[in-house]
């Protein structure tokens, strides 16, 4: 059986996933069912949507680090205006929208048009992010918006008596449009050549400085919606929401086959990668004796081991051309 | 006049001074500095000791810059090294012993050194961009040092081992001779060996350095063990400061920090080049800005933001396309099929 090169990676994680699915099925009572499944995108809608955008950044050959605190952020502005102001949530989600998407923009810009590279300008808007946070509260602010609760609590039933909740729907949506965006519109196959060659797509014609911009706007209008699916989550705005959730990003994207040098990658390998460090935290979980900060290492570890085995299948594939 | 403008000390030095004046002018009795039992006490000696830990930091950083690497462990790496001493000492019988600070101070470094060693083999070995070499040891780093503290904050109570954060020799803080010598060492080993050389070499390009006769995989390998060493010696400083380890927020956002120092000090962030006096300088205005923040009375939280706005704007005075944008000379060097592209796009 051959398959095509260019599938390896989707494939590997494809196996993986379904491997601990089914180690964890023989080894804990309870996990082998649809609800454990269900669970992994309940917990994990926020990181798809994240993951989402950050696959497109990866795959034009940037990065970006700002994604946790713009879900922060987002968390923050959402639950200081709804719950100190009386906003209703109608003015303040597609606020905040607005808010992660100008934020994109404005360093996109940068990064284009001042040519600093992407990790410094995205490390600022990281900081820049979590002190805004910082400005509105310390503390934790506590939602009890009936919209957000009700957001929080509503389970769509499915047939089997298994439920899903509406973050999930949001977050599928999003990967729905996401490989849409990618693989069937000019803006997707622009990235796809500024990640293979920023100067080959320059000198093709191709419009460098909107996609490149444009891309760390997606990324931008996806933490912040990741933002308002996190603050269903926890019904909470606190500057320290998402630490760390940079890594997990990025981990979800290389695992899912992206290659960090740009150029090659796919939306269902992130989900797949998604879907890997949702299983790990189950059984982690189900383990039951471990503690938690596990999650963090083994997600490192795992995602140290993939960008290897990138390098080992891209080394391949050069002595295979040549 | 002319060559100390363009000397690349000038513009940090006056940076420092203008702060330093704002002070004086502020609040006169911000130079004051008492003796009190035998040590000097002020909010200068404040900025040296509180700076300490940034300054050893941000020089191990500058090689790594230097490099054209980052390290974004170094954070992570603080806090591990104040966990793993604070865990030993309060594992032990009598607190207070010499010999079981050393040990756990020996061993706190030795897993530094290690934890460098570990980021240097991914960078120079397997190839991977240090961004996100460093990035992984940044996230599971913080796992580990909450693994090793339990999540706990684990407090100590040894005064010999406060003595290296707290105590002072000959009126200053132990801390400032701590960083003295480390510069000291980084100095001599970069400025009077050849090892400098090969550090801006490997800078410029790794691939013809190597071509040259330089092993590049081993100065990259150096340049990251000793930024993890400078971590280590930084997470020492801490957590015996406070007496305490805290996996979670212990060396929180020295990242930023160091490289905040770094390219204030001059250093760019493209490699080549590099100014460790500079960085010093530029710890020093990182810390007296905190100060400054503290005492003006301007709500501790916004320091962050302040930051992040200073970090963009060095680098956007770095930048080159940014200067030009200011001097109102667009595309004189760019090459001409990119500049009809360019004008193409812009259209």
């Amino acid at each position: 059986m051959s398959i095509n090169r260019k599938y390896v990676p989707i494939v590997v994680t494809t196996s993986l996933f379904l491997l601990m699915f089914i180690a964890g099925s023989f080894r804990y009572n309870g996990f082998f069912s649809p609800q454990v499944l269900l669970n992994l995108l309940i917990d994990n809608a926020f990181l798809l949507i994240v993951a989402v955008g950050m696959s497109f950044v990866i795959i034009s050959g940037g990065i970006d680090l700002s994604v946790g605190a713009v879900i922060a952020l987002t968390t923050m502005i959402s639950a200081s205006l709804v719950q100190q102001l009386n906003w209703s949530p109608i003015i303040v989600i597609p606020l905040v929208l607005l808010i992660g998407a100008l934020l994109g923009c404005g360093m996109g810009a940068i990064i284009h048009y001042f040519k600093i590279q992407p990790f410094i300008v995205t490390l600022a808007g990281m900081f820049l992010a979590r002190g805004l946070c910082y400005v509105i509260s310390i503390q934790t602010i506590t939602i009890d918006n009936p919209f957000y609760t009700a957001m929080a609590q509503t389970k769509i039933r499915l047939p089997g008596g298994s439920f899903i909740s509406i973050s999930v729907i949001i977050a599928l949506v999003v990967v729905a449009a996401a490989i849409y965006i990618a693989h069937y519109t000019s803006f997707g196959r622009n990235v796809y050549a500024i990640g293979g060659s920023e100067q080959s797509a320059l000198l093709m014609g191709l419009p460098v400085a909107k996609t490149k911009i444009l891309v760390y706007t997606l990324s931008g209008l996806c933490s912040a919606l990741a933002g308002v699916v996190f603050t269903f989550y926890m019904l909470s705005g606190y500057g320290l929401h998402a630490v760390g959730m940079e890594l997990d990003t990025i981990a979800a994207v290389v695992i899912g086959g992206t290659l960090l040098t740009g150029g090659v990658g796919y939306i269902v390998g992130t989900f797949f990668g998604v879907m890997i460090q949702g299983i790990i935290q189950t059984i982690i979980s189900f383990e039951g004796t471990l503690s938690s900060w596990w999650t963090k290492i083994v997600i490192g570890l795992l995602l140290c081991l993939f960008i290897l085995l990138q390098k080992v299948l891209s080394a391949r594939q050069a002595i295979f051309k040549s | 006049m002319r060559q100390l403008y363009k000397h690349h000390l000038f513009w940090p030095v006056a940076i420092l001074f203008s702060l330093l004046l704002f002070n004086f002018i502020y609040s006169p009795d911000f130079f004051s500095i008492v003796v009190r039992d035998g040590k000097l006490y002020g909010s200068l000696i404040d900025i040296l000791n509180f700076g300490a830990p940034l300054m050893l930091v941000s020089i191990g950083m500058t090689l790594v810059i230097a490099t054209k690497g980052i390290d974004l462990s170094v954070g992570s790496i603080v806090a591990i090294a104040g966990a793993l001493s604070c865990l030993i000492i309060s594992r032990g019988n009598d607190q207070n012993t010499l010999s079981l600070v050393l040990s756990a101070m020996g061993m706190a470094l030795l897993l530094s050194l290690f934890l460098g060693l570990w980021n240097g083999l991914l960078v120079a070995k397997a190839g991977i961009q240090p961004i996100i070499a460093t990035l992984i040891l940044m996230v599971a780093g913080r796992g580990i040092a909450q693994l090793i503290t339990s999540g706990q904050i684990i407090t100590v109570n040894s005064p010999k081992y406060a003595f290296i954060g707290t105590g002072a020799l000959a009126a200053l803080p132990v801390s400032v001779f701590v960083v003295a010598l480390m510069l000291a060492i980084a100095l001599l080993l970069t400025r009077k060996s050849a090892l400098g050389l090969f550090i801006e070499a490997v800078g410029c390009n790794p691939e013809a350095s190597r071509l040259s006769g330089i092993r590049s995989v081993m100065v990259l390998m150096l340049v990251y063990v000793f930024c993890g060493l400078c971590a280590g010696i930084a997470g020492l400083l801490v957590s015996s400061n406070v007496s305490s380890a805290d996996g979670n927020n212990a060396g929180l956002w020295y990242e930023l920090d160091a490289i905040l120092a770094v390219v204030i000090g001059g250093t760019s962030l493209n490699g080549g080049r590099f100014y460790l006096i500079g960085t010093i300088i530029g710890a020093l205005i990182i810390q007296t800005l905190t100060t400054t923040i503290y005492m003006i009375g301007i709500p501790p939280e916004i320091t962050l933001v302040v930051k992040a706005c200073v970090v963009l704007i060095v680098c956007l005075i770095q930048s080159e396309t940014f200067r030009k944008t200011l001097v109102h000379r667009w595309n004189t060097r760019h090459y001409t099929a990119e500049r009809e592209a360019t004008s193409h796009v812009n259209q």
